[in-house]
């Protein structure tokens, strides 16, 4: 009888002990491809797809033959799987929403865009349609549209929505035309010369209204981190055109008093406009239409999910009340007895803001949403969007350094303002090197807005989206950071160092000697490449050269 | 409402129970209504919006999108001639897996440390156009062609300090309006008129138009009734004599056929980069680029970002940097140029790979055959009796316009229509002028000979 041994054999290491939970912290490093320039991956012949061809002797004898070009144009020739695999590596050196806790762009709203949302505004019957189409076969879309307008109608409590507008900007600047236009038809354009914004208003408030050609006025906060309701009254006069104002701005504190500033800029004849890019904590809750005001936008790619996609495409949508909604924007849909329609235009609507009817596939997917979440998701959405808010806000509270200004001890809305003062003073670490350290726990972080009126700042905005556990894990690696940042300031100096790139040299490459804006740029001013001379314009000796502001960083 | 008895949405994880009351318990409230205490009652909503009720379960959602999808017919199941600013090219395969790929789609506004590819993705799309254009500085994209021509004009007065521009009038009639719009009260307009018996822009027109405050001149080539501007270098030059920026507005895939605007003397390149790789979308994939050479006095007058090559602290390692940064809104809210905010990157990104892919042999081969196609499409339709093609001996380029001396294109695409053809759009829906009798018609590599063929015997049929 054969005897078998039963003792184990150690033919390999038995698996660790596993604790029941992960930690929160992660061992992370981002992909690190080394990727080349696609221009570094060019090879004579090489060709990324075929197209149909035609002989372009056909073209001899005709007007066209003169005009053809006498050499094909400078690209790369790069194989098919070539193209892809690098840009797929660029891809994974990219740390989207879908992969990250993405709450560190506070003010944007990085919530989740629904996958099924991508085979709607991807479908064939989407993509493969005309904007001239005759609207007989395009029911569809239409319809889209026009239950999409009537939803923001209802959310914003406004009688009318464009959905024209590209972005949230694009939007600003809509609402500045339509604040211009009704002036104008009151005669009052040319008095009425002056915007009121805020300082924790998004930058565009003040820029697309100084592009327009008005004069702009910034509200700083007062003590309790509002807009001050003192200071806006001794700047309003017949000459106020518009207040262009956010509730809550980028504090998260709602402003109870809103209506006092609706009605003193009313008073003097001014329109208010509600900047509701982000509305993600107030869906179901409040409106624009109870707070007495005349306009507003919504940011689609903002509070409605669609994607942000590295900075558009993106949309907004305009609310109007029905006194300004004759100066929409854009064509709306009509429900008649032959179905669905582009309205006949108003006379007085200001001029199309782009192309056609807007981002649609945006507009798909922001309609796919709000069908699939219903009145009642739509407020559940806002309900946690805020619950997360806080309960960042009562973790991050207990972190030593950072401080949440304004409204101590008071609840936030949908996002809060931190600042790292405290830390930065103790250690010399700056909110930006805090940025860079997160970076390598795969988290990514923003500051603020310039200017920095809060010092050193942190924007979180948690959204919906995300589980309590993905909170904790970037309340820890904020932590974490924070305790690097004491017991050794030196570290994060430098970091990251589990990025897919070192950190950039921001001021090498700024001067006009210096810089290298593209590919070509490079070649000839660090290669020695020469490119024939061609006609170009040549300033007067006379004509004075812009003076240029002291440099800026985007962090 | 009573949040107890609100079903958990997918996408709302922390509206389950357990969860919601371990976050409330953190933060010490019994409610999540304390959160809103801040707001005044009378600010309130005290009912539940007024929406359809919730299509929670994706398999609902998408039963639900398919049936309203499926009343568009899209242009894959006619024929379609339509142009007019949204133009029908094809999307290679690629172009759509990497729009669509997660990490890119979800992105936004990371630096470098995030977003490394992010930054070069959009870097190698403006150095590919860079290529294309032959110029230097290539903008990270703005929203679409009009926006970009709009800021084109007031870059032009800003850099010469001149108030007016001549503007050719071949544009469609939302571009005009946008245009018109911003510029209002910071330049003013000159519009210049192509000559009926050409569709194009004279020299002698422009000429009479100029004057010592004539900040640019702006063309549009190939414009609105798909003709290549001949004039344009000999405008060029004549600008530049009298110290005026030649602004051109271009389809940056015309350049797969016609010399690049800048080696002819363009200071200036606009349009929009929809026909590379971005698709139709019922007109809603634009983006527009802005181009210049590298001169100070152009480039502080972009308002968009500008991707550069920096150095990183390892030696030999290339990353990326924001140039000249401080010009922006962002970094100067009024102070700075224009705005800039979210516009169309992915879109940018997209276009960079279509022009990767197609090369320097693609594109060439893409100029020809669209040439070809839509000379023999004119050639065709002239054959027809009741059909005038118009500016014939003028060059062309994907668009042309014809007549339907007596009829009005508006009936007569309503015959096609009938026909299972979407013929070209009536000159007053695209230009926003121009006689009803009169419809511009666009063919690309998508039209087969025997396309063309179809649509001539089709107007035969309709015109007999």
């Amino acid at each position: 009888m054969t005897v078998i041994d039963t003792e184990p054999t150690a033919v390999a290491a038995p698996l660790p002990a596993l604790p029941v939970e992960k930690p929160l912290l992660r061992d992370y490093h981002a992909a690190r491809w080394d990727e080349p320039l696609i221009f570094q991956l060019s090879a004579e012949g090489h060709r990324g797809i075929d197209v149909p061809a035609e002989d372009p002797a056909a073209l001899e004898a005709t007007p066209e033959s003169v005009f053809r070009r006498s050499d094909a144009p400078g690209l790369p020739e790069i194989g098919q799987s070539q193209v892809l695999r690098h840009y797929l590596r660029l891809s994974q050196e990219t740390l989207g929403a879908d992969l990250n806790v993405d709450i560190g762009q506070g003010t944007c709203t990085m919530k989740y865009s629904p996958k099924v949302n991508e085979r709607f505004a991807g479908s064939g019957q989407s993509v493969h349609t005309h904007p001239l189409q005759d609207t007989s076969t395009m029911q569809g879309t239409l319809q889209i549209l026009h239950e999409l307008e009537s939803y923001l109608a209802e959310v914003s409590g406004m009688d009318a929505v464009s959905l024209q507008a590209g972005s949230g900007s694009a939007a600003i600047y809509g609402n500045v035309k339509i604040v211009q236009a009704f002036h104008e038809s009151r005669g009052e354009a040319e008095q009425r010369d002056e915007i009121i914004t805020t300082i924790f208003s998004h930058p565009s408030n003040a820029a697309t209204a100084k592009t327009a050609g008005y004069k702009v006025i910034t509200l700083y906060p007062d003590e309790n981190g509002f807009p001050d309701l003192d200071a806006l009254k001794a700047v309003i006069s017949d000459r106020t055109a518009a207040l262009f104002i956010t509730n809550p701005e980028d504090t998260g504190i709602f402003n109870p008093r809103i209506t006092e500033y609706v009605d003193a800029v009313h008073a003097v004849g001014g329109i208010c406009v509600y900047d509701q890019a982000n509305a993600n904590g107030l869906l179901g809750i409040a409106r624009a239409r109870e707070a007495g005001f005349d306009l507003c936008h919504f940011n689609l790619h903002k509070t409605f999910s669609t994607p942000h996609a590295c900075g558009g495409p993106a949309a907004g949508a305009i609310g109007a009340t029905n006194e300004l909604a004759p100066f929409l924007p854009g064509l709306r849909v009509e429900r008649t007895s032959e179905g669905y329609a582009w309205a006949k235009p108003s006379e007085s609507a200001t001029a199309d803001i782009r192309p056609f009817h807007g981002v649609i596939p945006n507009l798909i997917r922001a309609y796919t949403w709000i069908r699939s979440l219903g009145p009642e998701g739509l407020r559940q959405v806002s309900e946690i969007a805020v619950l997360n808010n806080n309960y960042v806000l009562a973790q991050l509270l207990k972190v030593d350094g950072v401080t949440a200004p304004y409204a101590a001890g008071q609840h936030r809305i949908e996002q809060v303002r931190y600042s790292w003062e405290k830390l930065a003073g103790e250690t010399g670490v700056s909110s930006s090197q805090i940025g860079a350290r997160m970076a390598d726990y795969g988290m990514h972080y923003w500051t603020s807005h310039h200017p920095y009126v809060v010092p050193e700042p942190l924007t979180l905005e948690p959204t919906e989206s995300y589980s309590k556990r993905e909170l904790d894990e970037y309340i820890e690696a904020l932590r974490h950071t924070a305790a690097e940042a004491r017991s050794n300031p030196a570290l994060l100096q430098e970091a990251p160092y589990r990025s897919s790139i070192h950190t950039v040299d921001v001021d090498a490459t700024t001067d006009p000697d210096t810089w290298a804006t593209s590919w070509r740029a490079y070649r000839r001013k660090y290669l020695g490449e020469e490119f024939a001379a061609v006609p170009r314009w040549q300033p007067a000796t006379d004509l004075p050269v812009r003076q240029r502001p002291p440099k800026a960083h985007h962090r | 409402m009573d949040q107890g008895t609100m079903p958990v949405h997918p996408y709302v994880p922390n509206s389950a129970p357990a969860t919601k009351q371990a976050m409330l318990d953190t933060i010490g409230v019994a409610s999540i209504d304390e959160f809103f205490e801040s707001i005044p009652d009378e600010l309130r909503m005290k009912r539940p919006l007024d929406l359809p009720p919730a299509l929670s379960a994706e398999s609902q959602l998408q039963r639900h999108m398919s049936g309203l999808l499926a009343k568009n017919q899209p242009t894959t199941v006619a024929l379609s001639f339509l142009g007019s600013g949204c133009y029908p090219h094809h999307v290679p395969a690629v172009c759509d897996e990497i729009n669509q790929r997660a990490e890119f789609l979800t992105a936004y506004a990371g630096e470098p440390y995030e977003d490394h590819g992010k930054w070069q993705a959009l870097f190698e799309y403006t150095s590919l156009m860079a290529e294309l254009l032959e110029m230097d500085v290539v903008n990270v994209p703005t929203y679409d062609g009009y926006q970009a021509a709009a800021t084109a004009l007031r870059m032009a007065g800003r850099i010469t300090g001149r108030g007016r521009v001549i503007v050719a009038d071949t544009l469609a009639a939302g571009k005009r309006a946008k245009i018109q719009t911003f510029l209002a009260g910071a330049l003013d307009i000159d519009f210049v008129a192509p000559r009926p018996a050409t569709g194009r822009i004279h020299l002698e027109d422009v000429a009479a138009l100029l004057g010592e405050d004539t900040a640019a001149v702006f063309l549009e080539t190939p414009n609105m009734l798909g003709v290549i501007e001949g004039d344009a270098g000999a405008i060029a030059s004549l600008a530049h004599g009298n110290g005026s920026l030649l602004v051109c507005s271009t389809d940056p895939l015309s350049l797969s056929f016609t010399a690049s605007p800048a080696s002819w003397g363009a200071d200036i390149v606009c349009g929009d980069i929809q026909s590379l790789g971005l698709g139709m979308h019922f007109g809603g994939a634009h983006g527009g680029f802005i181009a210049t050479h590298d001169d100070e006095r152009f480039v502080f007058e972009f308002p968009s970002r500008l991707f550069g090559l920096a150095p990183t602290r390892v030696d030999g390692e290339l990353g990326f940097c924001d140039v000249a940064y401080e010009r922006t809104s962002l970094a100067m809210r009024e102070e700075g140029i224009e705005w800039v905010g979210t516009a169309a990157a992915l879109w940018g990104i997209t276009a960079g790979a279509y022009l990767a892919l197609m090369g320097p042999e693609g594109m060439r081969t893409l100029g020809d055959t669209i040439a070809v196609r839509t000379r023999q499409a004119m050639d065709a339709l002239a054959k027809v009796d009741g059909v005038e093609v118009l500016h014939t001996d003028s060059p062309h380029w994907r668009e042309f316009a014809v007549r339907f001396p007596g009829r009005s294109a508006a009936e007569v695409n309503a015959a096609l229509l009938e026909r299972g053809i979407y013929g070209g759009a009536a000159a007053p829906a695209v230009l926003g002028a121009g006689a009803d009798d009169t419809a511009i018609y666009c063919v690309t590599e998508l039209h087969s000979l025997g396309d063309i063929t179809l649509l001539a015997s089709a107007l035969e049929d309709i015109l007999s």
